[in-house]
């Protein structure tokens, strides 16, 4: 009866040899001290930053960084709001305060979860389709979305913004208005919103559609470049929109416009030879981050340009001066400190593993870095 | 050699051990008297050096509900992807390498999918199977086609021979199973023979399903506490599908053919990931396979044979995603192959062959993309036996590609060479141990999506490269008529090493990317299976096989990785499965057990990605009997009988208990 000893032994080893299902449990938050220490009463007071996660993956989570406590807190969403079915969702687009509230645009989700900004813990969730930007005016969030008004057909519609009163937290209203809006800025009364047209290339929109706020309806669109993205607003009342180019012969580039002060049109003024995925403004300074890729050599070209915004002139072609731009293989998601002009980038890697927060001073030297989640892009600032 | 007419088991020596088909097949009676006249056209003793592992007879009848790939799981060293539900997508990968290294084979001839690599075993019903086999490495019979002998590891899938017993010309058969997720599953065989040199065979399916089935997240806090627990039904997922299939198979004086052909209809929605505030979607997908294939065996002088296959097959396919949040998608691909072997085997002494081969393939594309490519293979092998003890294959292939696409780059032309050794040794004449070894190169070639998908594509990508070697031993003791009748155990032990991995590269602006030759893998596993067969006393026989699966396959691509040196994606260290068969009179039981162990769901081994072990049980009872001439068979199964809530994917729920019952009858 060897045998029969045999198999039990070995029938044994592999039983020992696996384990066994347990609950599934939240993930709960991680946290790691920052090597720049606590630093009480500062203000502001921390920053969130929010994790895209790759689609399909749920995996958008958000992180925030404690500065008074010199401390990262990876992951908070899950173990703040255990009873959100399946967490804060897939594909994380944007994060935004107002008032006392945090918001964040989950993509894939479809949703604008909204959050008290100190304890993150849920307020309620707008049911918004394929939700792209926010942002706020005099009571209003304004969420742009690749879904407008109507849904014509089989092509790919035509886009909208949503507006949201961020008292009772409800739809209020909707215009349409070009192809896949993204960024979205208030100047005067009106509401720019750059469009994409991401979903019909070679077809790119090229327009910055223009919303009249009392009436919040499209009331014309601005031809800029095709494939646009960001649109921020600086002090001096310039919109700086960023166009994608194609990828193909349509370089990137970075566009300076104004509204003409007689017949108050929107122009453009400048365009500048700067590839631009995405930027940050504070003061007269806007820093731009942008990855090229070339065919040539089958690789990435990462630029890290500082210009100055009164004269229009690049200050330099990467701010980054200590040599440590070379660790970052991929910056996706920029942030400047309102107060000391601290620079925070993040690094998305190769978007299938978790990412890396750095934090730079205002002189460009690496001052400490951080893991974050999954493709780390949007951060906002807690008061 | 001559042609041999054997009985069922038609695999060389001891090495048959494995699964042996006269011992599964014991209680049988009806089904082993049938099988009589199988004809093999080879010499035996340079079958398999390292033999297949192998599904047939009784265990692939209590499976008969179930896909391809759900057969696939009892095999070691194997892991599928399964995204749930009747109509989700199934794809294996053999040893960490990648479901495009794997060759999957239809009565001997290559299933292609020139566009993307993967061939979704989902979509094959093991409804006239006879044999499903894995092999690691290539099949060691050199007399087959040059691309057989390219593999990084195959599968051969056999449908069925026609049978006929004594003073019988036709057999019909039909079966009928229905079940949870509203299943519904008639078809219908019918074999005819026309002469003793010439028979047909017909088999006709149609399986639809509401793919609906209910499933459950449940997450509690770090403290224990319920988090959130709730239930849904799967949406999407319904599937409708038809099958049907037909041969003609004839014996010429000295040799033999076939002629083939299939066709296969679907619509299916893709249920899509459960990701928060996302209940449902909107993808829907077509498919049309057909293909007609034949083959010719002929052994020209007593010392060389020949054999040739010839396809053409013609693939549709509808992809279209009607969620009103998203993007519409309409997109059509239909692809076109083409395919000629030749191959043959000298026989230069008893105790040693040679083989040639050349095959000739075109692919093309059409729609979505227009390209084509021509492939070729060649292949030289040699097998040498010394008596019973040592065997001995050495092949090498080579693979040219030369790819045609207008508008853009083309591809250069590639060529790639894949030896192989492969040696077994029995040391004693008793006991019956048996030594192996394998050393094995193979490529697996850029896909059409890896070289030209939009914006995505790279035409200057080299072919995927892997090797294999392979160390193992065998060992069974066979005691007819004692009650612990018979043993066996298999083990492996294996490092592969993945090299120019192609993989998906970021490139510029947002959510472009690219294909590179990037990713490195290292992979050490070890392969083990066991079974035994108990001849109880009351005429009880206890069948119980078990197989075991370890493997490290880490990630070497690159120390400044984050993920440098983790386990890749969805492999767990430890997998296997267990089987017990208890056959008594007509009745049969069986019950099985899978097990897949901790894994992660991206390539860094963080707990944010860590993966749950799952197993499940399912039990099954058959029971035949026959009346006035007409053999009954009823089945009922129990899958998941614990009812566990898993994911295979990440957010693709499996379904939890369910239930399946089935009836045939032959005559």
């Amino acid at each position: 009866m060897s045998y029969f000893r045999f198999i039990i032994i070995a029938f044994v080893a592999l039983v020992m040899a696996a384990s066994c299902r347990t609950d599934d449990e939240i993930v709960p938050i991680e946290f790691e001290n920052l090597p720049c220490g606590a630093q009480p009463g500062t203000v502001p007071r921390g920053m969130y930053l929010l994790n895209e996660g790759n689609m399909g993956s749920n995996k958008s989570t958000l992180d925030y960084d404690d500065f008074r406590l010199g401390r990262y807190c990876r992951n908070i969403y899950a173990e703040r709001n255990p009873n959100v079915i399946k967490e804060l969702g897939d594909v994380g687009n944007d994060i935004a305060i107002y008032g006392s509230k945090l918001y964040a645009v989950i993509n894939c989700s479809h949703k604008v979860e909204v959050m008290d900004a100190v304890t993150g813990e849920r307020i309620t969730k707008i049911d918004i389709p394929n939700c792209r930007f926010i942002t706020f005016h005099e009571g209003n969030a304004y969420v742009s979305s690749y879904i407008g008004p109507v849904n014509s057909g089989y092509e790919a519609p035509l886009g909208g913004v949503y507006r949201i009163d961020t008292l009772s937290l409800a739809v209020t209203g909707l215009a349409e208005v070009g192809y896949q809006p993204e960024e979205m800025a208030v100047l005067d009364g009106r509401l720019y919103v750059a469009n994409s047209g991401g979903y019909r290339p070679p077809l790119y929109d090229n327009t910055v559609s223009e919303i009249d706020l009392a009436s919040f309806a499209q009331v014309r669109q601005i031809p800029v470049a095709i494939n646009l993205l960001r649109l921020r607003k600086d002090r001096y009342d310039n919109l700086w929109i960023s166009s994608r180019g194609n990828n193909k012969d349509v370089p990137s580039r970075l566009f300076r416009a104004r509204r003409n002060s007689s017949s108050g049109i929107l122009e453009v003024c400048d365009s500048y030879d700067i590839p631009c995925s995405n930027l940050a403004i504070r003061g007269d300074s806007l820093y731009s981050i942008s990855t090229e890729w070339s065919d040539l050599t089958a690789s990435n070209t990462v630029a890290y340009t500082l210009l100055d915004i009164p004269s229009g002139k690049v200050l330099s072609d990467c701010f980054i001066t200590d040599g440590s731009e070379t660790s970052i293989s991929k910056p996706y998601g920029i942030a400047l400190h309102p107060s000391n002009g601290d620079i925070y980038l993040t690094d998305a890697k190769y978007y299938v593993s978790s990412g890396t927060l750095l934090c730079y001073s205002r002189e460009g030297r690496l001052r400490w870095s951080v893991r974050t989640g999954d493709i780390p892009s949007a951060m906002t600032f807690l008061k | 050699m001559t042609m041999k007419f054997l009985p069922a088991l038609l695999i060389s020596g001891a090495l048959a051990a494995l699964f042996p088909a006269h011992l599964a097949a014991a209680s049988v009676e009806e089904t082993d008297s049938v099988s009589l006249d199988e004809i093999v056209v080879t010499a035996q003793s340079f079958k398999d050096v390292i033999p297949a592992q192998t599904l047939k007879g009784k265990e692939l009848e209590i499976l008969r509900s179930h896909s391809v790939a759900d057969a696939l799981r009892y095999f070691s060293g194997v892991q599928i992807k399964d995204y749930g539900g009747v109509g989700g997508i199934k794809t294996v990968n053999i040893r960490s390498m990648g479901t495009n290294q794997m060759g999957v084979y239809y009565n001997g001839i290559q299933l292609g999918n020139a566009q993307n690599g993967q061939v979704d075993l989902g979509k094959f019903s093991l409804e006239n199977i006879e044999s499903v086999e894995l092999y690691n490495g290539q099949r060691s019979d050199i007399f087959q086609s040059a691309r057989e002998f390219s593999s990084a590891g195959s599968i051969y899938l056999t449908t069925r021979f026609p049978r006929f017993r004594e003073g019988r010309n036709a057999n019909f058969h039909v079966a009928l199973r229905a079940g949870s997720f509203d299943v519904f599953n008639p078809s219908v065989s019918f074999d005819y023979r026309i002469s003793d040199a010439l028979s047909v065979s017909f088999n006709g399916e149609w399986m639809t399903s509401s793919g609906k089935y209910k499933f459950r997240y449940r997450r509690v806090t770090p403290a224990g506490e319920l988090a959130y627990d709730t239930t849904a039904t799967r949406q999407n997922g319904d599937i409708d599908a038809v099958r049907f299939e037909g041969g003609i198979h004839g014996y010429l004086p000295r040799g033999r053919w076939k002629a083939y052909l299939y066709h296969y209809n679907s619509e299916r929605g893709v249920p899509g990931a459960i990701v928060n505030n996302v209940w449902r979607r909107g993808e829907r997908l077509w498919d049309r396979n057909s293909f007609a294939q034949g083959m010719l065996e002929y052994n020209i002088t007593r010392r060389w044979e020949t054999k040739v296959h010839l396809k053409y097959a013609f693939d549709y396919t509808r992809y279209v995603n009607n969620d009103d949040k998203l993007i519409r998608v309409d997109n059509t691909y239909k692809q076109k192959e083409a395919y000629i072997s030749w191959a043959n085997r000298f026989e230069l002494l008893p105790n040693w062959d040679l083989s040639a081969a050349y095959d000739f393939q075109w692919n093309g594309l059409s729609e979505y993309m227009d390209v084509s490519r021509v492939s070729q293979w060649v292949s030289l092998a040699t097998a040498f036996a010394l008596g019973d003890c040592f065997k001995a294959q050495a092949s090498v292939a080579g693979n040219f590609v030369n790819e045609e696409k207008l508008e853009r780059d083309q591809a250069p032309f590639k060529s790639r060479f894949t030896p192989g050794v492969f040696l077994s040794y029995k040391p004693f004449r008793r006991p019956n141990l048996i030594l192996r070894a394998f050393y094995k190169h193979s490529y697996r070639m850029p896909t059409f999506n890896d070289l030209y998908y939009t914006d995505m594509g790279n035409a200057y990508l080299k072919p995927e490269a892997a090797i294999q070697y392979n160390v193992g031993v065998t060992y069974d003791i066979d005691r007819p008529g004692r009650l612990f009748r018979y043993f066996s155990i298999v083990t492996d032990v294996y490092y592969n090493n993945v090299r120019d991995k192609i993989v998906a590269y970021p490139k510029g602006q947002q959510f472009r990317w690219t294909m590179l030759n990037l990713g490195k893998v290292d992979i050490r596993g070890v392969d083990a299976q066991v079974m035994a067969v108990f001849s109880l006393p009351a005429r009880i026989d206890l069948t119980a096989k078990a197989q075991y699966t370890y493997q490290r396959a880490i990630d070497v691509t690159s120390p400044a990785d984050n993920y440098y040196r983790h386990q890749i994606p969805y492999i767990p260290w430890h997998s296997g499965s267990a089987i017990v068969m208890l056959d008594w009179r007509t009745w049969h039981l069986n019950y099985s057990f899978i097990y897949t162990g901790e894994r992660y769901n991206q390539q860094e081994n963080i707990r944010y990605n860590y993966t749950q072990p799952w197993y499940t049980s399912d039990i099954s009872l058959m029971k035949s009997f026959s009346v006035r001439g007409i053999a009954f068979k009823v089945t009922a199964e129990v899958n998941n009988l614990f009812s566990q809530d898993y994911d295979v994917i990440l957010n693709y729920p499996m379904p939890k208990r369910n239930y399946r019952f089935g009836v045939s009858i032959d005559f």
